[in-house]
């Protein structure tokens, strides 16, 4: 199929081809040609954002919540760079999303013109791959490779320039076009051999873990995971960016590893003999300082990214493979083996770590707000069916401990980037991609603060996403850290939103949407479910919580994950289990 | 720390050395010497890289540089079984008193002389890096006035092309 139009038209075309329905953004000078044609395209809805770092982040939550690449298009120059956030969170986290930018026309690159910014260059190490395109003729093919790398091998985000003269001139549009990506090559098929040591290793373990990440779920394997884990025994932990991809509710489940973990889970892997890790990255704040991580634990380490395998902890049975394909044939092999391992004596150790150490928390004498029963309380209500998002600090953590979740994908954070502002938006993108299910975002009252105009995008577009600010008045987890290591000086932390400055409720009043306010435990439920009776616009409801709530456990940062507290100068006793 | 020597095939476009060398500045390594120029094929270009660098950050940058869509191949070139060469142009403080003095040792060198003036000759050398700082050494008690050097560039010994398989993949999408 050949036909005549403009760079512009061809665009949008190639957008329809690749199955794109969805695109968020703003126009502005370079990018105006290509809002032209988009304005008649029946198959891409526009949706018109408050802000491009709201643009990139409802891609995130539009991509993760369907399992898609999410796109975004902003202008160039300012409009481009407030993409960086968000491309950054998606590089760190694997999302795979598209970023289209105008430039400025091909002959004042270079000159400084207006609105000019080297867009390609500034995102050049936080994308998986970015183009700059000029000839109109090369931007069919480009969509299709942009949209072919994000999706495929690790996901990520791609970004493609266009200079606003390639929008404008004529070209000859083709499809499908041949793309031309020799050196990109993603091996998805694990080595046998690989996996058949993996097997053996499983057989011979005494205490072994399986460390589940974000890979996982990427390679839609939760049911083969499920499956796995069944057939061994071993228990499971799921880090941030894997909750729900193995239910909270299963007996093998040992909850989140890490800085704030569970003490199961972090104890579990600090005394493990093997340590399975699937599409994980054994990043710092899983690992504590590293040195010290699992100390007896042999490694196997399964990750579509060959250079994640052996970079921070070297793997003793590296896969490098599609997790889908690697636990599936870890299955096939772990059956194969004549010996099965026996796990008894550790299942015994780490019941008694669960029954000795579960989560939990202080409520306030003064009858105020514990934050983490606000999360209780919206798992309970709510339930493991909705989505919930969520953006970086205190409330990320009290939401990834105290919801339930038991779906792969429910959980949408900003966990690599740790991006103050995520929720709110890719509360709005994951609602878009998903509209049947309900979705909410739980923000901090700092995260807020950053891309609420968004609201204002929910609203109009008719997107009823619901907002919990779990409202402290402070900059919480900064602020936890000055209690801890700063002598209590609290440091430029207090945003006094108590003062209701703003007043949240009014300000979701202002944008058109129902605003509620909970001030005590004893009105959370009523509050809850008032605002899961509204669907026809969005609902703020401002949690204001007690400001000195923490987020316990923890593991300090740089130190061992054996110096893991579950409450302030609470440690474990490990040695009496041991 | 020990010297690496990687032949990295890359598609001949636009920003492609941006993308390698900015990779190695992210990633903390300092490039010793770089070279860059066109292959049999048009399509592919070769940079020559040597790192000093130990063996497992090595490992890392490696897997990090294949990563990088427009990377086609890499190669570490152990010295024992390459050809390494540099180019050097020097420009030596020469009078016609000393003049075959400094002649002498551009033949002891197998060096070249390509420009003469009434009190200066550049002289062109190649070879491995040992050799031409032995060589520069040499020229130092005369005035060195100006020197400029080439990356190195380096190939595999025997009958065995890296490029082969790399223009196979090319050809599929081409």
């Amino acid at each position: 199929m050949t036909e005549q139009m403009t760079g512009a038209q061809a665009l949008v075309r190639a957008l329809e081809h690749v199955g794109v329905d969805t695109v968020f953004g703003i126009p502005g000078g370079a990018i105006l040609p290509a809002y032209d044609p988009l304005y008649d395209s029946a198959k891409v809805r526009h949706v018109l954002v408050r802000h491009e770092q709201g643009a990139g982040h409802a891609a995130q939550g539009y991509a993760q919540a369907t399992g898609r690449v999410g796109v975004c298009m902003a202008t160039s120059g300012p409009g481009a760079t407030n993409l960086v956030t968000p491309i950054a969170d998606a590089y760190m986290d694997s999302v795979p999303i598209v970023a289209i930018t105008g430039q400025v026309a091909s002959a004042a690159i270079g000159t400084d013109a207006f609105q000019e910014a080297d867009i390609s260059g500034i995102t050049m190490p936080i994308t998986k791959h970015n183009f700059l395109v000029i000839n109109p003729d090369d931007i069919p093919r480009t969509i299709a490779e942009a949209f072919h790398i994000a999706a495929t091998g690790r996901p990520g985000p791609v970004l493609v320039d266009i200079a606003k003269d390639a929008l404008q001139a004529m070209t000859t549009f083709q499809w499908p076009p041949v793309m031309q990506l020799p050196g990109y090559r993603p091996v998805t098929r694990p080595h046998s051999k690989q996996i058949r040591e993996a097997a053996k290793l499983i057989a011979d373990a005494k205490r072994p873990v399986l460390y589940v990440g974000g890979g996982v779920h990427k390679a839609r394997a939760a049911a083969e995971l499920l499956e796995f884990a069944e057939l061994t025994a071993i228990p499971v932990v799921t880090t941030l960016m894997a909750r729900g991809t193995f239910p909270d509710s299963h007996r093998q489940h040992l909850g989140m590893p890490g800085m704030h973990g569970s003490v199961p889970a972090v104890g579990a892997l600090q005394r493990s003999d093997l340590i399975i890790g699937l599409g994980v990255r054994f990043d710092d704040r899983v690992t504590g300082q590293l040195s010290t991580f699992a100390p007896h634990a042999k490694i196997v380490h399964a990750d579509i990214d060959p250079a994640e395998i052996s970079k921070n902890r070297h793997a003793d049975v590296p896969i490098v493979g599609d997790c889908k394909e690697v636990i599936s044939d870890l299955i096939a092999a772990v059956r194969n083996e004549d010996r099965k391992g026996d796990y008894s004596e550790w299942w015994t150790q780490l019941d008694a770590y669960r029954a000795t150490y579960p989560l939990g928390y202080d409520e306030f004498e003064d009858g105020s707000l514990a934050p983490q029963y606000v999360m209780e309380r919206l798992s309970a209500i709510v339930g493991p069916d909705a989505i919930y998002t969520a953006g970086v600090g205190q409330h990320q953590m009290w939401a990834a401990q105290f919801i339930g979740y038991e779906n792969p994908g429910t959980f949408i954070n900003s966990g690599g980037a740790g991006t103050m502002g995520f929720a709110l938006p890719a509360a709005m993108g994951a609602k878009m991609g998903s509209p049947d299910t309900t979705v909410w975002a739980i923000d901090g009252d700092g995260c807020f603060q950053m891309t609420n105009q968004e609201l204002a995008t929910c609203t109009i577009e008719g997107v009823p996403i619901k907002v919990a600010i779990i409202n402290n008045g402070n900059l919480g987890m900064v602020r936890q850290w000055q209690t801890l290591f700063y002598n209590q000086r609290y440091s430029n932390t207090n945003l006094q939103t108590v003062r209701r400055i703003p007043d949240f409720v009014k300000l979701a009043e202002a944008y058109g949407c129902v605003g509620l306010r909970c001030e005590r435990p004893e009105d959370v439920d009523a509050t809850i479910k008032k605002a899961m009776e509204i669907n026809d616009v969005p609902v703020v409801v401002d949690f204001v919580v007690h400001q000195d709530a923490m987020v316990w456990p923890m593991v300090a940062a740089g130190t061992s994950n054996d110096e893991i507290k579950f409450a302030r100068d609470m440690a474990p006793a490990w040695d009496s289990e041991d | 720390m020990s010297r690496h020597t990687l032949s990295v095939l890359v598609e001949n476009k636009p920003g492609v050395l941006a993308r390698v060398a900015s990779l190695f500045s992210r990633r903390g390594f300092n490039i010793d010497s770089l070279a860059v120029g066109p292959t049999e094929h048009e399509d592919i270009s070769r940079m020559t890289i040597v790192v000093n660098v130990e063996e497992l950050p090595l490992e890392q940058v490696t897997k990090q540089l294949n990563k990088l869509v427009n990377v086609l191949k890499i190669v570490e070139l152990d010295p024992a079984q390459a050809v390494q060469r540099e180019l050097t142009l020097i420009k030596v403080r020469a009078d016609a008193e000393n003049r075959s003095s400094v002649l002498e040792l551009v033949n002891l060198f197998r060096a070249r002389c390509v420009d003469v003036a009434s009190d200066a000759v550049t002289i062109e050398v190649t070879g491995t890096p040992d050799k031409l700082q032995a060589f520069i050494k040499l020229l130092e008690p005369f005035g060195i006035k100006e020197l400029v050097q080439s990356g190195m560039v380096a190939i595999g010994r025997g009958a065995r092309s890296i490029t082969d398989r790399s223009l196979r993949a090319l050809d599929r999408t081409a």
